[in-house]
């Protein structure tokens, strides 16, 4: 079974904040085949929770196993497909450019169009910090690579929907407080967690 | 109440209501072990290796409808229990396995008898723990019999290190568990269950097809009450046999590889299947394009992720089969009511009648010698002498495809195979984990020469635990299965499939204090059979068999249901079953 309708998919997952989550998360992928192109994870508001962004290639077949059996692992709590609804991805790139003094300004000239930050100067070197969607992240990395790319790290994507309320926040919520004590939240209002 | 974490393990399958421990001990686990030299109420059986714990706990559960319990230790032990688990998770059979582990400042170092068990078993179970701090002992063990027996059913690994078990911790036993990130679903969509009644009340040519799901949820009367209701047939997978009385008349007994011919004509020329409880499993389907292709496919399961897998299916509703099945007969009825029959009744008499032609034109059958005994024949005695009645095991082979075929299995939970992984050896200790959740039921291991030596060892077992498990083995000096496909699709060219140092398997259970028997001639399998059955204590019934019977019908592997070889392959059947053959 399977269709031509193969693309990139964006799966957010929350998962219980335990040891292992991660290995059984790729010990799935890797079990049966499927290939994950980025993954990010992280804490969410609740620390007994964690929530991961997966990219995956796959047609609607492989997609919904992907997230079927995602569903299986007994520590996941919700899955989602973003790419079925609207969504904002980003991802953060570092990258370490030589940087002669020949160079040094036009260097600069692209960072700015792209909205880099300098974040580290050598004599020889910037390390410039960008985030984007992929296809920008891609077009400064080109852009970049006559002058000499000594190093660079992505973070791969994350990504969260669009709108007062998703889906995933939702249940975030209704998740509410876990059972075990849980370090209180801050009470700085300044700490605004999701765009609600 | 401050209890050692050796005692809480025990205390805590006490009150999961578990009474049969099976296990082998080691340096890890002995903390359990000195706890349970005086612990009343559970019975420890112990194995000869740990594979054995496994399987013995498969079978437990299989047949009593509880959650198997095994206990092995750290390392090697865990690795060799891992074949169990993964039988387990294929055939979703709950069990909750313990191993030990080296004490937690010694994880990460390759200490001795270190495995990452977690890690090993990690694909293998349905869920796994390694408990870190003593005072959640209580809870994991909660949570793992609550995994291992609700939704899917399967296995959960839970690893103890040595110094978890020694220190003591509180105990508390939680009444109940709610996993926020584990909710089954149980009730199927109503609406997708009234569209399955429309479906099967207008159906012209339906048929069920029905898996271990129906035993996994003892809904074998509501199957009943759908078939009485919609006189539909009914055909059973590998592990459904039992879910549907096999003598019935509206059985169509196995499908699939070595199902029958009219099963998969059957399920081929279907308007609705519908499948409850089954996975359409490779072995079922056969080339998934040419499965069942006019039939509208109703498919009832509780594991979602089963659904539309292998096979698109039309009206899926996930839920346990029990209470689908329940409600399914409700929705049918109502139906049945509102729809007039007239429009379907001669086309579904037509149907029964088709089918009723391939049932008496092509029967399972087999070639009758006065000289060599057939495996079929003594099959089909222990199914007349023990009415259907016993408790059947089997190994992995041709033997289990002919007891499959042969033996009408009339009860749910009295049959028990390695369906999905296949794994050879299993007859003997699952045998034994049957007999002890059965005593004084007849428990008959149907086993092959190959499979049985996998685990032979577990003789030792049976006679010192007084588990009288009956052993036939179909003697055909060789792996079976591998020379039929030797024979059919390499050529002839065998290789490695002759098992000619096998040793004298009556004496080599007189050497572990069971009843050796052997059977070189037709005429001596009936009375060999009475008198295995009548003797006390573990028996092994050696038969003799004809070494070139293949098993048939047989679709070749990657081929179409419908395409089944029905008799030993003239050459250019030969050549199709190899053009067609994709791999083993």
């Amino acid at each position: 079974m399977s269709t031509d309708d193969a693309r990139k998919h964006t799966i957010a997952v929350l998962v219980e904040n335990k040891f292992g989550v991660l290995s059984r998360v790729a010990g799935l992928f890797s079990a049966r085949g499927y290939n994950i192109e980025s993954l990010s994870v992280g804490e969410t508001l609740d620390p007994t929770v964690s929530r991961m962004t997966l990219v995956v290639h796959g047609d609607a077949f492989i997609i919904e196993q992907v997230i079927k059996q995602l569903h299986k692992l007994i520590d996941v709590i919700k899955v989602t497909d973003l790419s079925e609804e609207d969504h904002v991805e980003r991802e953060m790139l570092l990258i370490r450019v030589n940087a002669e003094p020949a160079a040094r300004a036009e260097i600069l000239r692209v960072g700015d169009i792209f909205r880099a930050k300098v974040v580290d100067v050598t004599a020889t070197a910037y390390t410039l910090e960008v985030t984007g969607e992929e296809t920008k992240i891609d077009a400064i990395v080109e852009l970049l690579r006559p002058f000499g790319i000594q190093e660079l790290v992505r973070t791969g994507k994350v990504a969260i929907a669009r709108g007062p309320k998703t889906r995933l926040r939702k249940v975030e919520e209704k998740l509410g407080k876990p059972k075990s004590a849980a370090p209180a939240q801050p009470q700085d209002p300044r700490v605004v967690g999701f765009a609600d | 109440m401050k209890l050692s974490g050796a005692r809480i393990v025990l205390e805590c399958l006490k009150r999961e209501g578990a009474d049969v421990i099976f296990g082998l001990p080691g340096g890890a686990v002995l903390p359990i072990y000195d706890v349970l030299y005086d612990f009343k109420g559970l019975r420890h059986i112990l194995v000869r290796q740990e594979a054995a714990a496994g399987h013995a706990a498969e079978g437990y559960s299989r047949t009593t409808g509880k959650i198997g319990v095994c206990l092995v230790t750290s390392g090697p032990a865990a690795t060799n229990l891992v074949t169990a688990l993964q039988d387990a998770l294929m055939d979703s059979i709950p069990l909750v396995a313990f191993t030990g582990q080296v004490p937690t400042h010694l994880i990460g170092n390759d200490a001795f008898q270190e495995a990452d068990n977690v890690g090993i078993t990690r694909s293998a179970t349905k869920h796994n723990f390694l408990v870190k701090d003593g005072n959640d002992l209580g809870a994991i063990i909660k949570e793992a019999f609550h995994i291992a027996g609700t939704g899917r059913p399967g296995p959960v690994h839970v690893d103890l290190p040595k110094d978890v078990l020694v220190k003591e911790w509180t105990f508390e036993y939680p009444e109940t568990v709610h996993l926020r990130s584990y909710n089954p679903t149980y009730e199927g969509h109503p609406g997708q269950i009234k569209k399955a009644a429309r479906a099967i009340v207008r159906a012209k040519r339906p048929v069920l097809y029905v898996g271990g799901g129906i035993i996994s949820s003892d809904a074998s009367p509501e199957l009943r009450e759908l078939v009485e209701l919609t006189q539909a047939p009914v055909t059973q997978t590998l592990m459904g046999l039992g879910a549907f009385p096999m003598a019935d008349p509206l059985s169509l007994d196995m499908l699939g590889m070595h199902g029958t011919y009219y099963a998969n004509m059957a399920v081929h020329h279907a308007d609705v299947l519908v499948a409850v409880g089954a996975r359409f499993d490779d072995r079922v389907t056969g080339r998934v394009d040419a499965f069942a292709p006019d039939a509208e496919i109703i498919h009832v399961d509780i594991d979602p992720s089963s659904i539309s897998k292998n096979i698109k299916v039309h009206i899926p509703i996930v839920g346990d089969c029990k209470r689908v099945l329940s409600r399914l007969v409700e929705a049918v009825r109502e139906e049945m009511r509102t729809y007039p029959q007239s429009g379907v009744r001669e086309a579904r008499k037509q149907w029964m009648s088709q089918i009723a032609d391939w049932k008496r034109d092509f029967p399972l059958r087999y070639e009758w010698s006065d000289e060599v005994v057939k495996p079929q024949h003594v099959i089909q005695e222990i199914s007349t002498l023990t009415n259907g009645e016993a408790l059947i095991v089997t190994g992995v082979g041709q033997h289990q495809m002919w007891a499959a075929q042969y033996y009408r299995v009339k009860h749910p939970r009295a049959w028990c195979t390695s369906g999905g992984l296949g794994t050879m050896g299993y007859g003997l200790p699952t045998a034994m984990g049957v007999q002890a959740g059965n005593p004084g039921r007849l428990v008959i291991n149907i086993d092959g020469d190959g499979s049985f030596q996998m685990n032979s060892q577990e003789l030792a077992t049976c006679f010192e635990e007084k588990l009288p498990v009956k052993t036939v083995i179909i003697n055909n000096g060789g792996h079976g299965m591998v020379r039929q496909w030797q024979r059919i699709i390499y050529k002839e060219r065998y290789c490695a499939s002759d098992l000619g140092g096998s040793p004298d398997f009556v004496r080599l259970a007189e050497a572990y204090g069971c009843t050796g028997i052997r059977v070189t001639k037709p005429s001596e399998v009936v009375p060999a059979l009475e008198k295995m059955i009548s003797t006390p204590g573990p028996v092994v019934l050696d038969v003799w068999v004809d070494k070139h019977e293949c098993v048939f019908p047989m679709v070749p592997a990657g081929g179409a249901n419908i395409d089944m070889i029905l008799a030993p392959p003239s050459v250019d059947v030969r050549d199709k079953a190899a053009k067609s053959q994709t791999g083993f």
